[in-house]
């Protein structure tokens, strides 16, 4: 029990970036863009609030917060050049996707040799201090489960993955983003603008990328580096489609696997899987994702024109 | 008279010069960079030491270049190979097997690395390179002594080790902590993970959140950018009164965990002091001594390894207890485990 309220925690730490990021992936694919590029988003994004809250840490104590601002802002304009690619140059989006992979390592070192004369930002001090939620802290078993020393992301995702599944299904504007990513030319029929609806996808999308992305340069290290995101973002690419597109999916996808890699963290400790070797466990989390991926996923069917050119005289 | 003791003075110039044959070392750097604050700087600080006792100009005597991709480190040992360098430095494993290339190409050209050990396919030894590597575990021995002792002053009696991957190298680091922690805190118990990478912050701080739960106080990380997370998560809880410290690794990482002020989360760290490996390696050969074909390690006894000059978070004890057991190290005395 004891090992639990420590591990279930670990887990929402872990989950938080991979779920807030899924879900940008969902906003862009839902009009139709398929967004491999997270990955370098959440690069630009880690990066941009890492410098901003090294810069802004002596003068103000919401430095994190204003870093996580700006990692936002950041990927939001790094994330331009996706739409323009994918929208008016009508270019194929994984390749453009794949060039903002590249890109963003390349770019955030460049920055950062020109901002801190080294490969990385410098360390801050604390980035986004853990929370815990005065009152609902005390309260046995559920107080330490999910109120007490949180970190502030975790309440972000949760928050984000009910405001998603309001926006894309309760909504003129997720209705209209739907159509979009199922069959553009219908949409186009009933006067949507198509292009407009593709950019304000994959914009949405970079900014949760992007807060993603701060979220754990902030809150799991001490500064940006090329490795801060280390495949994250291709993590929340496959939460997106094990989670079947739908914020709740995505949630359960993103909960699954911190859970799996918090319990690959605790299974060595377990007394008769001590002749297991390591490598066993540090595969855990992605053999159970692959696993339950096949398990449930039956028909995953994700929206019916994403990744397809936008060709208005399609019929 | 004067114009006798010019000449006689610039002559003694001269055989000076000559007898102290000058020569030009260079560093090629990984993809970190010259001043990455770890393995690169470091080696470039200890030619830099050496240029500057030999009076060698930067760009001349000593000069480095800088590889911006893996596919550069032949060219760039090459470069400095067809200059004729005395001697070419380059830190790391990543440069195994270009060092292997490039001191097959040019048999003549004397090389170095550092923290690592060229072997030919046959697993032979090759003749002219030079091979440094680090007694981590003598290090590492007073990363634990600091840990045992500051846990003990502080009333605790957890410590734990976070490593990167479980391989001999790493595992020389645990072997020494441990032996340390025990030494002054016998009834110790120390918890250990391997993250399994080398770049995942979050695995790291995900460690340390379980160590520091199940009431560890102190943690000596060995895991890289995956150390980073043990990091964050002792500043994380330190910055909320819940004092935890980490051990930093390599370099003094004492300004990567500030947290308050100049207050940091970093104990100590084990350093492995590459600058002294390639001023020392840069002096052998300019007296004609270049260790070709040798592994030489770099202990205590030589200051290859050991604690930083200044531990602010040390008590003027523990720094004395420190003093003591690395006397007793390099005098042969004390013996550490190693594993390799």
């Amino acid at each position: 029990m004891s090992i639990l309220l420590t591990m279930i925690p670990i887990a929402f730490v872990y989950a938080s970036p991979i779920i807030i990021a899924a879900l940008g992936g969902m906003f862009s694919e839902r009009s139709g863009i398929v967004n491999i590029a997270l990955e370098g988003i959440m690069m630009v994004g880690g990066f941009a609030a890492a410098s901003v809250t090294v810069l802004l840490e002596p003068v103000t104590p919401a430095a994190g917060y204003i870093g996580i601002l700006a990692g936002i802002a950041a990927a939001m304009v790094f994330s331009l050049l996706h739409a323009f690619a994918s929208v008016n140059l009508k270019a194929d989006q994984v390749i453009s996707g794949t060039a903002l992979n590249i890109l963003a390592g390349g770019l955030t070192v460049y920055l950062c040799q020109i901002f801190f004369k080294q490969q990385r930002t410098k360390a801050f001090t604390v980035g986004l201090v853990k929370l815990s939620v005065p009152g609902l802290a005390d309260i046995p078993v559920i107080g330490p489960l999910f109120f007490k020393d949180m970190s502030p992301p975790f309440y972000a995702a949760i928050l984000l993955v009910f405001l998603s599944w309001f926006v894309v299904y309760k909504t003129p504007f997720g209705l209209r983003l739907r159509s979009c990513g199922e069959h553009p030319q219908a949409a186009a029929s009933m006067g949507i603008k198509v292009a407009r609806m593709r950019y304000a996808g994959v914009l949405i999308s970079g900014a949760l990328a992007g807060m993603a992305g701060a979220a754990m340069v902030l809150t799991q290290d001490i500064q940006y580096t090329i490795a801060s995101v280390h495949g994250t973002g291709f993590i929340a690419l496959g939460c997106l489609i094990f989670g079947k597109w739908n914020p709740f999916g995505v949630l359960g996808a993103g909960l699954f696997f911190g859970f799996a890699q918090a319990s690959s963290i605790y299974a060595k400790d377990i007394p008769f899987l001590k002749a297991v070797p390591l490598e066993v466990f540090y595969m855990l989390p992605y053999v159970l994702t692959a696993i339950a991926l096949v398990v449930f996923s039956g028909k995953s069917v994700g929206p019916k024109a994403a990744g397809e050119i936008y060709d208005a005289g399609k019929r | 008279m004067k114009k006798r003791i010019v000449l006689v003075s610039l002559a003694l110039i001269a055989v000076s010069a000559l007898m102290a044959a000058p020569i030009r070392v260079g560093l090629v750097t990984d993809v970190g960079g010259i001043d990455d604050k770890s393995f690169n700087q470091g080696t470039w600080e200890g030619v830099k030491v050496f240029g500057k006792e030999q009076g060698l100009k930067e760009g001349e005597g000593i000069k480095y270049l800088q590889s911006t991709a893996d596919a550069d480190y032949i060219p760039n040992l090459s470069t400095f190979a067809d200059e004729q360098l005395d001697l070419i430095i380059a830190p790391g494993f990543l440069f195994n097997e270009a060092m292997l290339t490039v001191a097959k190409q040019y048999p003549d050209q004397k090389l170095m690395i550092i923290d690592s050990v060229v072997q030919d396919k046959d697993g032979k030894m090759v003749p002219n390179v030079a091979n440094a590597v680090f007694a981590a575990n003598e290090g590492s021995f007073l990363a634990g002594v600091a840990a045992g002792l500051k846990a003990k002053a502080d009333g605790k009696k957890i410590v734990g080790f976070v490593g990167g991957m479980k391989f001999p190298l790493i595992e020389n680091f645990e072997v020494g902590y441990d032996q340390g922690v025990k030494a002054v805190l016998p009834g110790a118990t120390i918890l250990s993970d391997y993250t399994g990478s080398f770049t995942d912050a979050g695995i790291g701080q995900a460690m340390a959140a379980k160590q520091f739960g199940a009431g560890a106080y102190i943690i000596f990380q060995v895991a890289g950018g995956s150390g980073n997370g043990v990091i964050q998560e002792a500043k994380a809880r330190s910055a909320k009164k819940d004092i935890r410290w980490a051990i930093g690794v390599d370099k003094d990482q004492y300004n990567d965990g500030i947290y308050a002020g100049t207050q940091s989360a970093i104990l100590t760290s084990m350093m492995k002091r590459v600058d002294v490996a390639a001023h020392d390696v840069a002096v052998m050969t300019m007296n004609g001594k270049f260790p070709g074909g040798q592994v030489l390690t770099f202990d205590l006894k030589s200051k290859g390894v050991g604690l930083p000059e200044k531990n602010p978070n040390l008590s003027a004890a523990i720094v004395k207890a420190i003093a003591d057991y690395t006397a007793q190290i390099v005098s042969g005395k004390l013996k550490v485990d190693s594993r390799q």
